[in-house]
């Protein structure tokens, strides 16, 4: 299995070369050169350890965003594909794979009357619509058995318009900008007790669907727990409580690599050690952060899969709206910033950031950026620069962990 | 803002369109099937409705009985073309246009002369705000509107 690890390394560079924008420069195919702050260790080998890398990603133009390599098996036989360029992301559980990038045939889930499940699960940047089916799961030396995975898919079956009315479809690679998402966030499904039952208020919104035919209307079905679109750390039969993510520092580079290793202390590698716990609401998988003499209470949390600091500001200049950064900002200068972080339990913490011009950094042909920052009105999203130079503790709701009850960050 | 006036009614159906008048934010309190409640502040009416399942939506009317801006926070993302009304087609072309300008998951900015709409969040937690610049009443910045 290392030997196995290491050819994919050595394989997903390459990959990652060839489709990237400047790739063939002297600099672009070495590692990283950042330092990595004296605190931090990043694992790099055990069984529970997956490579990520910030590369650019399998579209060759995703700035922020961490990819690994994930396996599905059709359920019970070893009729097996590996998926590279999976985004990491934190902000949302379950695995959910293009259509296009999956050449297995798995199981369909069926609802109780035959008909096929079917979800549209809202994104900010877009909503992700296909069949639910069910796969082993294999990543690094982990294995989750007959998992429900969300396969995407514009065209098996027909969206209905309260999916399409969610935005743009992200289920296409130049959409998506990526083969999948691993979802490792919080929670052990990626709706829980909302969609057990289907919402009958006209505002509210139903992820899961059952669709008689590809072409027929869909009708939105409750769907129990089990049967949701699944965190598949949470259904490994070790190392299940939790993720964490493991990046160096970086300033802009074109690619840097890190890891992403399962369970919080449950192995020798994976010790919570003296990383500060901040819990987070049960419910909504936020905290608050104050950041500027506000607080956010509403809408603050941390996500890998959010490609840059998103808060918001009315004195830091944005990029215009009609540049090739539109909702990020650019100052003229670096901007040296804190906010201050504060979970459930009441651990609270200072966190000190910096946002550079956007437009500059996306003038380059790096793709891994430590000061990259956007609009948001409501809250405040540390998305994936505040990885780089910490390890990030992701730990799952409702299992047992070193650090308390969970639905916890720690950091 | 100012105290709260009246708590209008419970268990009632309910939003109001953006762009619209104040009898449609009976309309979206009977969709909604939520209570509702009215705040005043000088030169408008914060009309709140609040779902079952958490999800709340605030409607800003101003003295003219139009409503100027929409602001909402829930497990999932509202039904946008209720809220959003007649502003709903801008507000999809403009965030089908963004997404294809830059690919990365972030949050929506759609800042057009006559619509801004701002949205984030998660799974399980959403959040966003909607609002026509030139009829926001003078006395009323945008950071306002939450």
């Amino acid at each position: 299995m290392r030997g196995a690890l290491k050819f994919f390394l050595t394989v997903s560079t390459g990959l990652a070369c060839a489709f990237s924008v400047g790739c063939g420069g002297s600099s672009s195919s070495s590692s990283s050169t950042s330092t990595t702050s004296p605190t931090q260790t990043i694992v790099t080998s055990g069984a529970n350890v997956a490579p990520i890398s910030v590369n650019g990603g399998p579209s060759g133009n995703y700035p922020d965003a961490g990819f690994a390599s994930v396996t599905v098996c059709v359920p019970g036989t070893t009729t097996c594909q590996t998926i590279d360029g999976v985004l990491v992301d934190t902000g949302s559980s379950g695995l959910r794979i293009l259509s296009s990038a999956l050449t297995l045939s798995l199981p369909q889930q069926n609802a109780s009357d035959g008909n096929p499940v079917v979800e549209c699960l809202p994104f900010v940047s877009g909503y992700t619509w296909g069949p639910v089916q069910t796969a082993d799961v294999e990543i690094a030396s982990e294995k989750a058995s007959s998992v429900p995975i969300q396969v995407l898919s514009d065209t098996d079956f027909a969206a209905p318009a309260a999916c399409t009315d969610q935005g743009a479809s992200s289920d296409t690679l130049e959409n998506l900008g990526a083969n999948g998402i691993i979802g490792v966030g919080l929670f052990a499904q990626d709706c829980g007790s909302y969609c057990e039952v289907v919402q009958t208020a006209a505002g509210d919104f139903n992820p899961y669907y059952e669709c008689p035919s590809s072409t027929a209307s869909c009708q939105a079905i409750g769907e129990s727990l089990a049967q949701q679109v699944q965190n598949p750390v949470a259904l490994f039969s070790t190392d299940n409580n939790g993720v964490i993510i493991e990046l160096p520092a970086v300033s802009e580079e074109p690619a840097v690599s890190g890891s992403l290793v399962f369970g919080i202390g449950t192995q020798s590698n994976n010790a919570l050690g003296t990383a500060a716990v901040y819990t987070a609401d049960p419910t909504s998988g936020n905290f608050s952060t104050t950041y500027s003499g506000t607080a956010y209470p509403d809408e603050s949390f941390i996500d890998s899969g959010s490609n840059a600091y998103f808060f918001p500001s009315t004195t830091i200049t944005q990029c215009g709206s009609t540049s090739d950064a539109p909702g990020f900002y650019c100052p003229s200068t670096t901007q040296n910033l804190s906010a201050t972080n504060q979970g459930a339990n009441g651990a609270s913490g200072t966190v000190n950031f910096s946002v550079a011009n956007a437009e500059t950094l996306f003038n380059t042909s790096d793709f891994a950026f430590g000061d990259l920052g956007g609009t948001f009105s409501g809250g405040f999203d540390w998305g994936l620069p505040f990885f780089f130079g910490r390890n990030v503790f992701v730990a799952i709701q409702g299992q047992s962990t070193p650090g308390g009850t969970a639905p916890y960050w720690a950091y | 803002m100012g105290a709260v006036l009246a708590i209008v009614s419970f268990g009632l159906p309910a939003w109001a369109a953006l762009g619209g008048d104040i009898a449609s934010v009976q309309a979206d309190q009977l969709h909604m099937q939520g209570s509702l409640r009215t705040t005043t502040a000088a030169s408008y009416t914060v009309h709140e409705i609040q779902g079952a399942t958490g999800a709340v939506v605030r409607e800003y009317v101003s003295s003219a009985g139009k409503v100027f801006a929409v602001a909402w926070q829930g497990p999932w993302p509202p039904d946008m073309r209720q809220l959003l009304g007649s502003y709903f087609e801008q507000y999809r072309q403009a965030a089908k246009a963004q997404s294809s300008v830059r690919i990365g998951r972030r949050p929506l900015m759609i800042q057009q002369p006559g619509l801004v709409v701002q949205i984030g969040g998660h799974p399980r937690s959403f959040s966003g705000r909607a609002y026509i610049p030139d009829q926001l009443p003078s006395s009323v910045s945008a950071e306002a509107i939450q």
